[in-house]
């Protein structure tokens, strides 16, 4: 038994974990010396857009997968050494529904309560709110069941052994505005009752809903801190942009080398100029001088997105 | 053990709520055991003849007849040519052409001597072959029937006759079903165990589920036992349908004792879901699984002995059956049903089966990493 040598209000510590997958003859890194922890009772999330090697960490965190190099902990106990102990303390939700398609909603979560040695009634006060909203269905198969309806159940399966660190990966993934917003108020009361959890999500606006949040890509980590600290970061002022002609508006930021990057965000552009002293004037009068209708340029305060981008932009120079 | 007998809930509970599978597993194994042991019949009979008499005698009438009576043959095509009775043969009408020489009779009894010669559509070779030898000894029969006419007094045995009665044992009647149906019963069990338990794997595998359950603290032995063991009872249970089709639908009253085949279908079926688990491990999808599955019965069929005698394959190919579990299970299934053969018969059967069920299952469980 590794115990942790950081200090103890850590969940889970990881630490240069490395994974290679080889595809056909060329080498794919998945995760490139990733690191962070995670305290206790924290609501952690990773964001990330797809192959950016959240799953991968996250099947390396449940012991499903060996990484190539590098180690990590939860609750203290080592994934690879005690992988038997971990398995009892941690609750998986997959990105794909992976539960019995025909089972019953009850019958899945009884086989899964049973085989962690439990049953319903004995954790049943810490899945009530969750269950009694699909309890209707209990006798309806779960393949059978509505996508939100489905993560809820899954939800269920993961919680019923009552674990101490809960993962799930893309939990809202594929669900509709009202479930994806009631999930993360679940999210919200299971870590009131003190489990530790690890969400992943391409979404950038659930990241804000997390007490910190890591961002992801190609295999690295490229910022943790906290939703609101991570906007901070982002140092230049930021400009929202709008004219008539948009895609025309697109090809001009491109190619004007005062800008430093500029994406499509909703109706506007998004445009970060090199220079601080590149302001809306400077904006407005390159763009009448290229001669574009409807002009339309104020400050914005980035968000979480735009700190995405940002250090995305980073990473690629 | 709870675990265990959850998981086995589990299972039974899925293989009972899905209405198709159990028609498969019950429902089609007895119907093939009816309609394909009455298909499976290497008698050749309905041989289309055609005989190009250019004689035209008694002699040739009366063993034109004899070839009639004997049922094997049906005479198709009547000529005096032999460009038009090979022309029945190259349509397809006829398998055989029997040509009878001008002057045949008169040959016969003056010069002691006449030929025949006999032409055969070797396309399907087994009934070219069998139809050939069929007619050659109506034939001869018919020869022998002339002479002993023609012997009158006998002042010595003209030529020595060897006269040979044949008597078929363990199969009297030399039916072909008492030989067909135990195997085929082994064929289907063999099918039945290996189709089942790999793609059964496989569909937790594409499902994602062997991943959900591969994070809880069930261990490797039980998931694989959880597995297995349903599919061990239904095997068992198959065989037991199978015995009372053999025995009320085919009238077949096996001579050995029926517990020695239970005891060997035991052993046997851990074989052969050893070999599902095997290619579970292998396969990622339920296709994979089954063309996997597909091309290593359809050799373990073919070299199993259920069509071919193995004693007639080439002999490096016989080598090769000593691989084939199923050859071990038709010789065994076929020995006590009609042979009545008891435990200290079978007991080098039983001791390879152990072999392959423990070889095949370490693979399997080798190769079935539950990754940590």
């Amino acid at each position: 038994m590794v115990k942790s040598n950081s200090n103890n209000m850590s969940a889970v510590i990881v630490n240069n974990i490395s994974k290679k997958y080889k595809v056909e003859k060329s080498q794919v890194t998945a995760l490139n010396t990733v690191s962070f922890e995670v305290l206790k009772g924290e609501l952690f999330g990773i964001v990330g857009p797809d192959g950016s090697g959240k799953t991968s960490l996250f099947r390396v965190l449940t012991t499903l997968l060996l990484a190539d190099s590098g180690n990590a902990s939860i609750e203290g106990f080592d994934i690879v050494k005690d992988y038997k102990i971990i398995r009892k303390k941690l609750g998986y939700m997959p990105g794909r529904f992976s539960l019995y398609h025909d089972l019953t909603v009850e019958e899945n979560l009884s086989f899964f309560a049973t085989i962690f040695n439990t049953s319903i009634a004995e954790n049943y006060d810490l899945i009530k709110d969750i269950y009694q909203q699909i309890e209707p269905f209990k006798n309806r198969r779960a393949g059978k069941l509505s996508g939100g309806m489905k993560q809820k159940l899954a939800l269920c399966c993961a919680l019923i052994h009552k674990p101490s660190v809960l993962i799930l990966d893309e939990p809202t993934t594929g669900v509709d505005a009202v479930s994806r917003k009631e999930f993360w108020e679940m999210l919200q009361r299971l870590k009131a009752q003190g489990i530790t959890i690890l969400v992943s999500t391409p979404y950038m606006d659930e990241a804000s809903m997390c007490d910190r949040v890591a961002l992801m890509q190609n295999g690295q980590i490229l910022a943790i801190d906290k939703p609101d600290q991570i906007n901070l970061q982002f140092s230049k002022p930021l400009w929202a942009v709008k004219a008539a002609s948009m895609y025309n508006l697109l090809k001009t930021f491109k190619k004007w080398e005062a800008v430093e990057s500029c994406y499509s965000f909703g109706e506007y552009y998004h445009v970060v100029m090199k220079s601080d002293l590149n302001g809306s004037d400077v904006i407005k009068s390159y763009l009448l001088q290229q001669q574009f209708l409807d002009i339309e340029v104020h400050q914005i305060t980035a968000n979480i997105e735009d700190s995405f981008m940002a250090l995305m932009n980073k990473s690629h120079d | 053990m709870s675990v265990l007998k959850y998981l086995l809930q589990k299972e039974f509970r899925q293989i009972f709520r899905d209405p198709s599978i159990l028609k498969i597993i019950f429902i089609m194994p007895a119907l093939q055991l009816i309609i394909i042991p009455l298909a499976a019949d290497y008698e050749v009979r309905n041989i289309n003849l055609s005989i190009a008499d250019h004689d035209h005698s008694v002699y040739t009438q009366q063993m034109i007849q004899k070839i009639k009576s004997s049922g094997y043959f049906k005479l198709v095509n009547y000529s005096s040519t032999f460009q038009e009775a090979f022309t029945s043969i190259e349509s397809d009408k006829a398998d055989i052409v029997l040509e009878i020489p001008a002057n045949f009779e008169q040959n016969i009894v003056r010069e002691d001597h006449a030929s025949l010669f006999i032409a055969v559509n070797a396309v399907n070779g087994m009934k070219a072959n069998l139809g050939a030898s069929y007619l050659q000894n109506i034939i001869l029969n018919y020869n022998n029937q002339i002479r002993t006419k023609w012997i009158q007094f006998p002042p010595i045995p003209p030529q020595t006759n060897i006269k040979v009665s044949v008597s078929n044992w363990f199969n009297p009647m030399m039916s072909y079903k008492y030989f067909m149906v135990p195997a085929v019963l082994a064929t289907l069990l063999t099918l039945l165990g290996t189709f089942l338990t790999a793609l059964n794997i496989v569909r937790e595998k594409e499902i994602g589920t062997i991943e959900q359950i591969n994070v809880t603290p069930v261990k490797k032995y039980h998931f694989i036992l959880g597995k297995l063991i349903p599919f061990w009872i239904l095997g068992l249970a198959v065989l037991t349908i199978g015995f009372l089709i053999m025995r009320f639908g085919y009238q077949i009253h096996p001579v050995g004792n029926m517990l020695i085949v239970y005891l060997f279908a035991s052993l046997y079926l851990l074989v052969i879901l050893g070999l599902g688990l095997l290619i579970s491990t292998y396969a990622d999808t339920q296709q994979q699984a089954m063309l996997i599955s597909f091309f290593l019965l359809m050799i373990f069929i073919m070299l199993g002995g259920l069509f071919t005698s193995i004693d007639s394959m080439p002999d490096w190919v016989q080598k090769l059956t000593w691989l084939n579990p199923v050859s071990y299970f038709i010789e065994v299934i076929r020995m006590v049903v009609l042979k009545g053969s008891g435990l200290s018969d079978i007991k080098n059967h039983i001791f390879v089966i152990i072999g392959f069920a423990i070889f095949l299952n370490s693979w399997a469980v080798w190769n079935y990493k539950k990754t940590t």
